[in-house]
């Protein structure tokens, strides 16, 4: 074999590595939906399960009820406090983006990007749960909302930024000030990479688990009021896996189902709204 | 008084510069995000006060963690955290950088699609999920095929003695599969951004595709990559659930990798609700303080690394 056959030889095995390594990662991926899915099925294919809260060991019939609105209402509220207040975060950053100040938001939004989730559960329970001498739903809300925040406010810059600048001079140059041409002609038009981002981090929230252990604590009735103790479907999860009970084992993994079903759902979602944000762009 | 007025344009007026309300406001909001960070490590110094007072520096290096005599020292949930991280970046990472440089590929682009899409689900399934699925799946299979087959073998070597279900070595593999995404994602993006003209330029001069890729590409993106390198060991510094359903959870520094740990994060996940004392609360703050000064310092160092190696390539591009 001469030395350029060698060479070409040794090229293909590595690129064969790498394509198996590829694979390699992806079977992680398979395995965690697949047995979710099989381990999970069984309990999450009744009725009860979504129509009833928690039942001792041993009564039949019991259900997530309280875990899933409980997940609505924590990650509802705490969209109604990340989403505005990043949206319009992250217009300054796009359209004020080159200041001084621009730049240490930018890079504390991506350090809180990164910030350990139980740390914020931390201080979320010394500012809202300690003084107030009670776990909440709230608290817990607050604390996701956190989670939240800097993904809104990053994605938003990110899609607000794409946006050419010929629309923001017609609208200046027409005498619009430039609150109505960033809220009423820019922000429309960057609505899918926004909404994007928004989903994004409502998926992110929906799934966390370390911030709500000292905030929303759990609860196992269905519980509506945002100022006591609320469940979440992670809490259902972390709580009932680790139980020595098979019948709560069984409950965690159709939790955790449920849970897997409705990020991914959420995550899909918001792919097909950027995709058609792209879409869009292509046609102007 | 009314001529005056009529013969002046609106608008002519306005030629004085007008302050900018709609900057102001949205600076202000967006003053929220270095603002929460800001107080987050306030907050978490001030309710760590009565440990730190108690203990001093001597908390870091101190073994004990013993609630009824009021004895806390952080040294073996430090040791956890870092040795959970740095082994599963070990496992990550060269598996990474190869997801990362065939997503980069121009090559195959329906194939990329949905390997890109498989490995942003990986980054999507909540930490929790892959808790139960490490409890119930993940560590019986790797205790049975990887934990007892290398003992066999290595034993003699004292840190792969002793396999445990629950161990280091565990978590640490759940923790390579769950940081994988934020490294091939930048990796790639780090990798893409590496000039055309040093591809086409290798390939002119007839190296083959691994020569290009393993004398020109990969040590052009080098420093992009250790800085997402260091981003993913951010966050598996990090990281809670998956990694307190794992570990085992004993308070020591463990002889092998295939033993129980414990990591500052599932102390306080723990043991927080169930505080014996203001002591033992303020302490187990103290720990939530060095794990986000710890990470706080790796993701700067990080993004730094990162927009550093972007700017730098914008230049040359």
């Amino acid at each position: 074999m001469n030395r350029t056959s060698r060479r070409r030889a040794t090229s293909r095995a590595w690129l064969i590595l790498m394509y198996l390594l590829t694979a390699l990662a992806l079977i992680p991926l398979g395995l965690v939906l697949w047995f979710t899915a099989a381990k999970g099925f069984q309990p999450a294919s009744h009725l009860e399960f979504y129509v009833n809260v928690f039942r001792p060991v041993g009564v039949p019939g019991a259900g997530v009820k309280h875990a899933i609105v409980g997940t609505m209402m924590l990650v509802g509220m705490a969209s109604l406090m990340a989403i505005p207040i990043g949206i319009l975060g992250g217009i300054f950053l796009a359209e004020y983006g080159q200041t001084r100040w621009a730049g240490w938001v930018r890079l504390a939004s991506d350090v809180l990007v990164g910030t350990p989730s139980i740390a914020v559960g931390l201080f979320i329970y010394a500012v809202l749960v300690a003084p107030l001498h009670h776990f909440s739903g709230l608290s817990g809300s607050v604390a996701l909302a956190v989670l939240m925040l800097p993904i809104v406010v990053r994605t938003t810059e990110g899609s607000v930024a794409l946006i050419p600048n010929g629309l923001r001079e017609s609208g200046l140059a027409l005498g619009l000030p430039r609150w109505r041409v960033s809220l009423q002609l820019i922000l429309p038009a960057a609505a899918p990479g926004v909404i994007t981002g928004a989903l994004l981090a409502v998926a992110r929230a929906s799934g966390e688990t370390a911030p709500l252990l000292f905030t929303a604590f759990g609860n196992q009735i269905l519980q509506l009021n945002p100022n006591s103790q609320i469940q979440a479907l992670p809490l259902t999860v972390y709580q009932y896996a680790l139980t020595p009970y098979k019948s709560l084992q069984d409950q965690a993994w159709g939790a955790a189902l449920v849970l897997v079903v409705m990020v991914l759902g959420i995550n899909l979602i918001s792919r097909w709204v950027l995709r058609r944000q792209i879409a869009l762009a292509g046609q102007m | 008084m009314a001529t005056a007025a009529e013969t002046k344009p609106a608008g002519i007026t306005t030629t004085r510069r007008v302050p900018d309300r709609f900057r102001t406001v949205t600076a202000l909001v967006a003053a929220a995000a270095p603002i929460v960070l800001i107080v987050i490590v306030l907050v978490l110094l001030q309710g760590s006060e009565l440990s730190i007072r108690k203990f001093g520096l001597g908390f870091l290096v101190s073994r004990s963690w013993n609630p009824p005599i009021e004895s806390f020292g952080a040294l073996p949930a430090i040791f956890g955290t870092v040795a959970s991280a740095f082994i599963s970046i070990a496992i990550a990472l060269p598996v990474g950088v190869a997801v990362a440089v065939i997503l980069a590929e121009p090559s195959h682009p329906s194939l990329r699609g949905v390997v890109g899409t498989g490995i942003e689900l990986l980054a999507a399934i909540p930490s929790v999920v892959y808790g139960i699925w490490t409890l119930y799946v993940l560590s019986p299979w790797s205790y049975e095929h990887l934990e007892v087959p290398i003992s066999n073998r290595a034993g003699f070597i004292g840190w792969l003695s002793d396999p445990a279900t629950r161990s280091l070595f565990n978590a640490s593999l759940v923790l390579a599969v769950m940081i994988l995404p934020t490294l091939t994602a930048i990796s790639r993006d780090v990798i893409r951004a590496v000039p055309r003209g040093l591809k086409e330029n290798s390939f002119a001069l007839g190296a083959t595709w691994w020569e290009t890729t393993w004398h020109v590409i990969l040590p052009a993106a080098r420093a992009g990559i250790f800085g997402a390198t260091i981003l993913a060991l951010g966050r598996a510094l990090g990281e809670t659930i998956a990694v307190t359903m794992a570990i085992g959870n004993r308070y020591w520094i463990p002889p092998s990798v295939f033993q129980p740990a414990y990591t500052l994060a599932s102390v306080i996940a723990n043991e927080f609700t169930e505080a014996s004392g203001a002591l033992h609360q303020s302490a187990l703050v103290e720990l939530g303080l060095v794990l986000i000064l710890v990470t706080l310092v790796v993701n700067l160092v990080a993004l730094l690394l990162v927009r550093s190696v972007s700017r730098e390539t914008r230049i040359t591009a």
